[in-house]
């Protein structure tokens, strides 16, 4: 048996969640005593592979399709590789592509499956952490079975870069053009706007603590009296208070300003993956086990609303 | 045409919670419709109400306790309503992508959707793979993530918008039956009415077991068990400031000073 990772790319270049996915399966292909294959789909399928061929992986194997991503495509390909290889864990990243295809590459093989595990341990099989309830509690859960699909939170596990040596191998498949029955058609962006959230140095970051959108005056008097401009999480873009280039997270913008200051954000790991690398991070939350603690630097557990007037009136002094 | 819609009932805990065992104490838990499916639910009741002959029924797997989430969604105009629920899921430490997707998918057989909407994710769990296991269970097409979706005119092809990473979207079309997981945003929620809410007190509620859709104990079988539930070790740094809110105030304000906010 083997561990087989499934690569993840877009527009040209390995995504960074995929050197990490390498680190989950190469040390859980070692703790198994299995080799560690890395499959690839897409185009330039010979410059992935060179940049797959990493510490700890076997076998690169690659499928040439011009062609970003299509379901359907990786389920072929990769259904017909398992059935080559056997492997006893299919590992992928947690993102927005394997939302829309772990599942059914599951589903097909007949094997359990579980998201967005933070840690995987072999024992009798495999025990994976992960969370619930917006990141308030974690739970572990064993898998009884020798073959399963998982699917890790992206930036848990450390990227790969040593170079290895694997073998690289096209994987010889026949794709049933008829059973395609999605097309991508193009890409966009989902907003642009007057301000970038990015350039700036203070950001003053509002969640769903905010209540309602007249209260969002509130946040912009902030704002004003610390010379810092105004990102919030998704519910508030959502609703559609404040424009989408206003939104920080995997699904708006990343970003890392001196000080980040976010008010009624409960942290969830998608709001974290926009602002986790901010210099500082300040929090103010009523709820002291909201995980936006764990990455905060100071921290007021108490109502916004009671506290942000405050701070307004020390820098309006 | 006919759209089914699987709701469920997420389990919110409180600020200050209880881990009893392997769940979260009763008395910490807060019980409310998904954000996902609200917003699945307004896809599919606004699709009705622009469009002639559209059925939309809304599917739950739950206890009797989810009724009243069930009748909010009857309330925001679904047509009808079926709760699967069965004793032998309580004795489950968890209910699996797989096995809800095998007890949706037998659902999805006897209504013969032409689309099902499912929310990306569940608050609680968030496994973000009921929808699309449903979709590989029931052999449909579909697309994750979706942010748009226009339902063509022939009923043929959907064309969606599917949220990737980082504020880039792609384009999709769809043949239909599919299913989509729907992202929050994509519409404006309704609030329920209160004639709608009357009027789904005294709608009929369709109860299913295992045995009514013509599944077996060995459907439930799961190779995956929570063995532990715990509250995440804090690896914090975090300073907490502490006081009245005019004490913590002028301290983050001297923090934020020396930090070189606003020279
Ligand atoms: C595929 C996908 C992509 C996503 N992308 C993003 C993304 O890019 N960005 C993003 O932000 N989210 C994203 N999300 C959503 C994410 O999962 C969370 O739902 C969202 O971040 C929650 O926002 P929030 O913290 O503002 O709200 P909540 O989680 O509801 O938190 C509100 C917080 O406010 C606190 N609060 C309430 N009242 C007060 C008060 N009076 N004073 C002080 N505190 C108060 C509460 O204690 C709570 O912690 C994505 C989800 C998915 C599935
Ligand atoms: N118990 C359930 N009953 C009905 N639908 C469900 C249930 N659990 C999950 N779903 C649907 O599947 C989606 C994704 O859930 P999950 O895979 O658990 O994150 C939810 O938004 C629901 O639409």
């Amino acid at each position: 048996m083997s561990v087989l990772a499934v690569a993840e790319h877009r527009n040209g270049e390995i995504r960074d969640v995929s050197f990490e996915l390498i680190t989950a399966g190469r040390e859980l292909a070692e703790d198994r005593g299995e080799p560690l294959h890395v499959v690839v789909i897409g185009n330039p399928v010979d410059h992935f592979a060179s940049e797959l061929n990493l510490d700890g992986v076997d076998t690169v194997h690659t499928f040439d399709r011009n062609e970003e991503f299509n379901h359907n495509v990786y389920l072929q390909v990769i259904v017909q590789l398992v059935d080559a290889i056997d492997p006893s864990t299919i590992l992928l990243p947690h993102t927005s592509n394997s939302l829309d295809f772990a599942p059914a590459l599951a589903v097909r093989l007949n094997r359990p499956i579980v998201t967005d595990v933070v840690s995987i341990k072999t024992e009798d099989g495999l025990i994976v952490t992960r969370e619930m309830y917006g990141s308030k509690v974690e739970t572990t859960i064993g898998i009884r079975s020798d073959r399963s699909v998982i699917t890790i939170r992206p930036s848990e596990w450390d990227p790969t870069i040593a170079p290895g040596k694997a073998a690289v191998e096209a994987v010889n498949v026949s794709i049933d053009e008829d059973a395609i029955r999605s097309t991508v058609t193009g890409f966009g962006e989902v907003a642009a706007g007057d301000v970038d959230i990015t350039e700036a140095d203070v950001l003053v970051s509002v969640g769903r603590g905010i209540d309602s959108e007249e209260n969002l005056s509130l946040v912009f008097d902030l704002a004003d009296a610390l010379d810092a401009t105004v990102a919030a999480s998704r519910p508030i873009i959502d609703n559609d208070w404040l424009p989408a280039n206003h939104q920080v997270g995997q699904s708006g913008k990343v970003v890392s300003p001196q000080v980040y200051i976010a008010i009624g954000i409960s942290g969830a790991v998608q709001h974290v993956a926009g602002m986790k690398d901010s210099d500082t991070i300040v929090a103010i939350n009523s709820d002291p086990n909201a995980p936006i603690f764990d990455i905060a630097d100071y921290g007021i557990v108490d109502d916004l609303f009671d506290v942000v007037p405050e701070v307004i009136e020390q820098f309006d002094l | 045409m006919k759209i089914l819609v699987t709701v469920k009932e997420v389990a919110e805990v409180y600020d200050d919670f209880e881990i009893s065992g392997l769940e979260v104490a009763e008395s910490s838990l807060n019980y409310t419709l998904n954000e996902w499916d609200n917003y699945a639910i307004e896809e599919a009741v606004s699709f009705a109400e622009s469009n002639d002959d559209v059925e939309v029924v809304v599917v739950s797997i739950g206890p009797q306790r989810c009724e009243e989430t069930i009748r909010m969604a009857l309330a925001k105009g679904a047509d009808r309503a079926i709760r699967v629920w069965d004793d032998r899921l309580t004795e489950q430490s968890l209910v699996s992508p797989n096995v809800k997707a095998t007890i949706l998918a037998a659902v999805a057989r006897e209504e013969d959707p032409d689309i099902v909407l499912t929310g990306v994710q569940a608050s609680d769990d968030g496994f973000g793979a009921t929808g699309v296991a449903l979709a590989e269970e029931l052999g449909y097409e579909w697309a994750a993530v979706v942010n748009a979706l226009d339902i063509g005119s022939d009923s043929s092809v959907a064309s969606v918008h599917r949220e990737l990473e980082g504020g880039i979207e792609e384009f999709v079309d769809i043949e239909l039956p599919a299913v989509f997981t729907i992202q929050t945003g994509i519409n404006e929620p309704r609030y329920a009415s209160m004639r709608g809410i009357r009027r789904a007190q005294g709608q009929p509620l369709n109860v299913k077991d295992l045995t009514d859709l013509g599944l077996s104990e060995s459907d439930l079988d799961s190779s995956i068990h929570l063995l532990s539930m715990n509250e995440p070790e804090s690896e914090s740094e975090v300073r907490f400031l502490e006081g009245t809110p005019e004490e913590t105030a002028t301290e983050l304000s001297g923090v934020l000073q020396e930090l070189g906010v606003k020279e």
